[in-house]
């Protein structure tokens, strides 16, 4: 049911882990429904240095997490803020019906970082 | 390496099994109605399958009907006994734990005018018999419980289920698809007035089933065509099926004793070096009165998909709940029903082994687990906040 490129993403994630001190993080998902992302991130100047995640989830849910956070390192808030999750999607070479909805959790949680890192920028 | 620990989804066919279908394939196509040589060989053909069929069950070969599969056996011992009996009542009782074929027939009565009862049951999946006793009504016309859960393994109070209800005057319908080969069944015993079986569970091929219809007892047809299974399954007859159900569950029973034995202690042996090597974990079914191919395990913290994936690209074919229901995202309605925890639920694994499994296959497979489990860990968020706890203690 899953691509190749899904199950490689899956079986050798990147950016594993979570960032000391991060400067953004989100976490988002819900234990009873399967799925919970946590996304850090470290921002310089408004550009994304790095990215790490933890998720509890499946095999779509982890895949996604480590595809997002992929392409959004070395970007600027401003379009990692863009990233959607059919470019996710699209990344994978597609994803089974009914695992559509992890990828749009990897969407959010970055959102959910990078908003995190907007609020502690103003409260400076 | 590919290890199949997914037995209780299907089983290979049996080399010799296949052997005795395949002149049915061909120089001995004939029809079992037809009137000529053709068709008498394959009728005869079909009469002793049935025969086998009988013995294996603990019945009379005039009780026995073929189907398509398990679930059409399903599908007619429900919905063919709540319309014979529409005019006693309109009120079938189920237990929860059921296989999606006879709580998906339930639920289909549902729409059609007749009340559904779903029995409790207990930690380790056994019905609870005194709500099957406050769910009777003067209404109740059928009760449906399985001898074996598919998922947990679990086995059910059949003889109790009867006695309760032929007390009353209610019929019983037993999913045995699980069971035979797995355990000794006689039905007469048993007493049950319907049994559904399939052959491709004990090592027979696929798209062949059984329903057992107790003498004396009439129910409406599901599958109306021409006058085949005695009138009352209409469909040309699927000789080589039927030929090889036949030939399966009769090395199924025959070999049953010396198969079980061994596919016990090499699941005790499983089950012992996953309680012991991986914390974290939870036996689901019953501790000793379940199926002896099955092991259920919860793994806290991760998600049961993911596990089974990396097994499978590990070259470890196993079951997240039941094959039928992973195209869904709920986890096992069996686990909840047992009072699992949801999300202790999404991580759970079905492991059911088989009479060709060995004791270097399950070694592999614990290393392998033990790896992906902690791997998944690693990477769950869940499994942090809970380290952090332990380092906080």
């Amino acid at each position: 049911m899953y691509n190749q490129k899904v199950l490689d993403a899956f079986a050798n994630p990147k950016n594993v882990g979570v960032i000391e001190n991060a400067d953004g993080e989100g976490t988002v998902g819900n234990p009873t429904c399967g799925d919970i992302m946590k996304i850090t991130l470290k921002i310089d100047n408004d550009i994304i240095t790095d990215a790490k995640f933890q998720t509890y989830g499946c095999t779509a849910a982890i895949a996604t997490s480590s595809t997002a956070t992929e392409m959004i390192k070395g970007k600027s808030v401003e379009e990692a803020m863009k990233l959607t999750n059919s470019q996710v999607v699209e990344y994978l070479e597609g994803l089974p019906p009914q695992k559509i909805h992890c990828s749009v959790l990897a969407e959010e949680a970055i959102k959910k970082a990078i908003e995190n890192y907007q609020e502690k920028k103003k409260a400076k | 390496m590919r290890i199949y620990l997914d037995h209780a989804a299907t089983t290979p066919l049996d080399e010799e099994v296949l052997q005795k279908m395949l002149p049915y394939f061909t120089e001995k196509f004939g029809n079992t109605h037809s009137q000529h040589n053709y068709g008498k060989e394959t009728a005869i053909a079909v009469d002793k399958a049935r025969k086998q069929v009988a013995d294996a069950l603990g019945c009379s070969p005039n009780e026995i009907y073929f189907t398509a599969s398990g679930t059409e056996s399903d599908n007619w011992a429900i919905k063919g006994t709540a319309f014979a009996n529409r005019e006693n009542g309109n009120h079938i009782i189920i237990s929860s734990i059921e296989h999606h074929a006879v709580l998906n027939s339930a639920k289909w009565l549902e729409k059609n005018g007749f009340a559904v009862t779903y029995l409790p049951v207990d930690e380790f999946g056994v019905i609870k018999l005194d709500e099957l006793k406050k769910a009777i009504t003067p209404k109740t016309v059928l009760v449906s419980v399985m001898l074996a859960n598919n998922e947990v393994g679990t086995i059910e109070p059949i003889n109790e289920v009867v006695e309760i209800c032929h007390a009353k005057g209610i019929l019983v319908h037993t999913d045995a698809v699980q069971a035979v080969g797995a355990m000794e069944i006689n039905l007469k015993e048993l007493g049950v007035d319907l049994a559904s079986v399939s052959a491709h569970k004990f090592y027979g091929p696929k798209g062949v089933g059984a329903l057992f219809i107790k003498n004396g007892i009439r129910i409406d047809k599901l599958i109306i065509g021409g006058g085949q299974e005695r009138n009352q399954r209409g469909g040309t007859t699927n000789t080589p099926t039927i030929v090889g159900m036949g030939e399966a569950i009769e090395t199924a029973v025959r070999d049953m004793q010396k198969n079980n034995t061994y596919v016990k202690e090499l699941r005790d042996y499983f089950v012992k070096r996953v309680t012991n090597e991986i914390p974290y974990v939870k036996y689901n079914g019953h501790p000793t009165n379940r199926l002896p191919s099955n092991a259920n395990f919860s793994f806290e913290f991760i998600e049961g998909e993911g596990i089974l994936m990396l097994l499978d690209l590990g070259g470890v074919a196993v079951s997240s709940g039941s094959a039928c229901s992973s195209g869904t995202l709920d986890p096992s309605h069996v686990l909840l029903a047992m009072g699992v925890d949801i999300v202790l639920a999404h991580g759970s694994l079905r492991f059911s082994l088989g009479k060709h499994n060995t004791k270097e296959e399950i070694d592999y497979t614990v290393d392998l687990l033990k790896k992906t489990v902690e791997r998944l860990r690693k990477m769950s968020p869940l499994f942090t906040l809970k380290e952090g706890e332990i380092k906080n203690v």
